[in-house]
């Protein structure tokens, strides 16, 4: 469980978060939504320690964030970072093989090279694992960043807009590779999504933030209606069920 | 994947290099008579030798100052010899030869490395601010600072009657460099050495500071090895040979274009290039108006050019 409790931040008098307390349940698919500049990003950095608390706590299953060497945290959460933008040319196995490092620290074992084949299989990227990095496609190499962090194989996983730049089948194949995992691995996974039909149809449990603040929380079936999300985007917003799906509409 | 051909290619390359150097110069020596006449075996102890040892030191330990550079401040224009580094180096030889021109060369060598820390960090503090969209930016501040630097050195050279001195070390070359003169670019080497136990941690600290943290890496550590590596490199070659520009800049982008920036497969050719290069700069300087030399430091100022033009002119293979 991700325990987060009194977090405010403010960068010069902007106030970014104000005062959030929530708990983020251990084995569950957690969508972040909100509209931009709620704080979704800022909250997300702080849970993963890579912006420092100023006031208020995180934990992250026992660890607190702040006082965790960075390599126990690294074992214990990986992060996908929004726009992965990459000065250095790495070839795409290389940087998964990177995830294993907090493993490893540079010295690669066999369990090591099974896991980094496993991911260059479940993100599709055998075709091109010996590319260069800026040599592939925006959301090609989103993909290799999630693989990374898929590598690094921790409890929790952390991933900012990963949808960010994926074409249709990728983006219901990331989503759909992250259910597996919280089903059949157990592990706990909180994604910041804009799209709000993947949120539906996928994350079991929804924090809505709104101005800094949090806005609603809960399990997805019982906090996504109609209602909850009109307020939170200050836009009309339907749902339509059909015979066995959930759509979102607001595009007209 | 192993790619095996690089590092082939480079070390052959330095062999016959090597060769040509020790047996070219305005003393006589050939293969045949070196072994059995004792002014030619002289020669090659005192004089060829250590030169060309020193080409290869300075080339491979500055081309490896160079790429640490460029992954930490995640940008591929910049090198120690165009962000102030060199001349915050001289300003501190500068300062040690007015204030104390006594005390021994390794002292004088310790001021300049703390005086070209300083001008990193200035540098780095310098260039926090900017916006990271904008990677020019970074080396157009690191020229501008690099410059006011060396003004500043100027004048108080100019001052205090020491022009000369700035010219010794704004040119590098090879001329003077003798059995007894030149040792101190060992550790130039043997830091490039220690910098490839850490070529890891580089690699992923060039992927930037919180993909690195996320990794777990100690990025504040590794940063201060590499602004550390990198201060002192230049320094001890400021003091032994002279500043030899370019070369940290366009042999690690030579290497990152053909090879990719992963440090652990590509810092030996990045070595290995730059010992090349300065040792072929050194010759050229050397038979190009014999039996006269042009430093090595200008040879490479044209030669660096014509090859980094060809790597950005031409067309990217897929």
């Amino acid at each position: 469980m991700i325990d987060i409790s009194g977090v405010s931040y403010a960068i010069g008098k902007a106030q970014i978060l104000k005062d959030v307390s929530l708990h983020i349940p251990c084995g569950q698919i957690t969508a972040l939504i909100g509209p931009n500049g709620a704080g979704k990003s800022t909250l997300l950095n702080l849970m993963s320690g890579q912006e420092p608390l100023q006031t208020g706590t995180v934990s992250v299953d026992a660890l607190h964030i702040g006082q965790t060497r960075p390599r126990d945290l690294a074992l214990k959460m990986a992060v996908v970072a929004q726009h992965v933008g990459v000065a250095s040319r790495l070839r795409v196995r290389d940087l998964i093989s990177f995830g294993r490092w907090p493993h490893n620290q540079g010295r690669p074992t066999a369990a090591d090279h099974t896991m980094i084949a496993q991911a260059l299989d479940r993100f599709d990227l055998n075709a091109l694992a010996d590319r260069f990095l800026d040599e592939v496609s925006g959301g090609q190499r989103q993909r290799a960043f999630v693989a990374m962090a898929y590598a690094q194989d921790t409890d929790w996983l952390l991933l900012d807009e990963p949808l960010n730049n994926l074409d249709l089948r990728h983006a219901s194949r990331l989503m759909a590779e992250l259910h597996r995992l919280a089903r059949e691995q157990d592990k706990s996974i909180v994604i910041v999504l804009h799209d709000l039909n993947y949120a539906v149809a996928w994350a079991d449990h929804v924090v809505a933030m709104k101005n800094g603040a949090l806005a609603f929380e809960g399990a997805t079936q019982k906090v996504t209606n109609a209602e909850n999300l009109s307020a939170l985007y200050d836009t009309d917003v339907r749902l339509v069920q059909t015979e066995d799906e959930v759509f979102v509409a607001h595009h007209r | 994947m192993l790619r095996t051909r690089p590092y082939l290619l480079t070390g052959l390359a330095l062999l016959i290099l090597s060769g040509v150097s020790i047996f070219i110069g305005v003393g006589q020596l050939s293969l045949g008579t070196v072994w059995h006449d004792p002014a030619a075996l002289q020669l090659l102890w005192i004089s060829r030798i250590p030169r060309t040892l020193a080409a290869l030191l300075v080339g491979s330990s500055i081309a490896v100052a160079g790429v640490i550079m460029q992954l930490l401040v995640r940008n591929r224009f910049v090198e120690p010899g165009t962000t102030g580094t060199s001349e915050a180096a001289m300003l501190g030889l500068l300062a040690v030869t007015i204030l104390a021109p006594g005390w021994p060369i390794m002292a004088k060598m310790i001021v300049a490395a703390c005086a070209s820390l300083i001008g990193i960090a200035g540098f780095f503090a310098l260039i926090r601010k900017l916006p990271p969209d904008q990677p020019l930016m970074i080396p157009l501040v690191g020229l501008i600072y690099g410059g006011i630097l060396g003004a500043a050195a100027t004048f108080i050279a100019f001052q205090a009657d020491l022009i000369q001195y700035l010219g010794v070390w704004m040119s590098g070359e090879f001329s003077g460099v003798l059995a007894g003169r030149y040792e101190l670019l060992w550790l130039a080497g043997g830091l490039a050495v220690l910098a490839y136990l850490a070529a890891d941690q580089f690699t992923v600290a060039g992927l930037g500071q919180k993909a690195s943290l996320s990794l777990g890496l100690r990025y504040g550590q590794v940063l201060t090895l590499g602004v550390v590596t990198v201060a002192l490199v230049s320094s001890l070659v400021i003091v032994t040979v002279g500043i030899l520009p370019f070369i940290g800049l366009v042999v690690p982008n030579i290497v990152s274009r053909l090879m990719g920036d992963n440090l652990r497969q590509t810092l030996p050719v990045v070595a290995g290039m730059g010992a090349g290069f300065v040792l072929l700069s050194d010759i050229i300087g050397r038979v190009a108006r014999y039996p006269y030399e042009i430093p090595a430091g200008t040879v490479f100022g044209v030669l660096g050019a014509v090859v980094f033009l060809w790597l950005l002119l031409r067309k990217p293979h897929a």
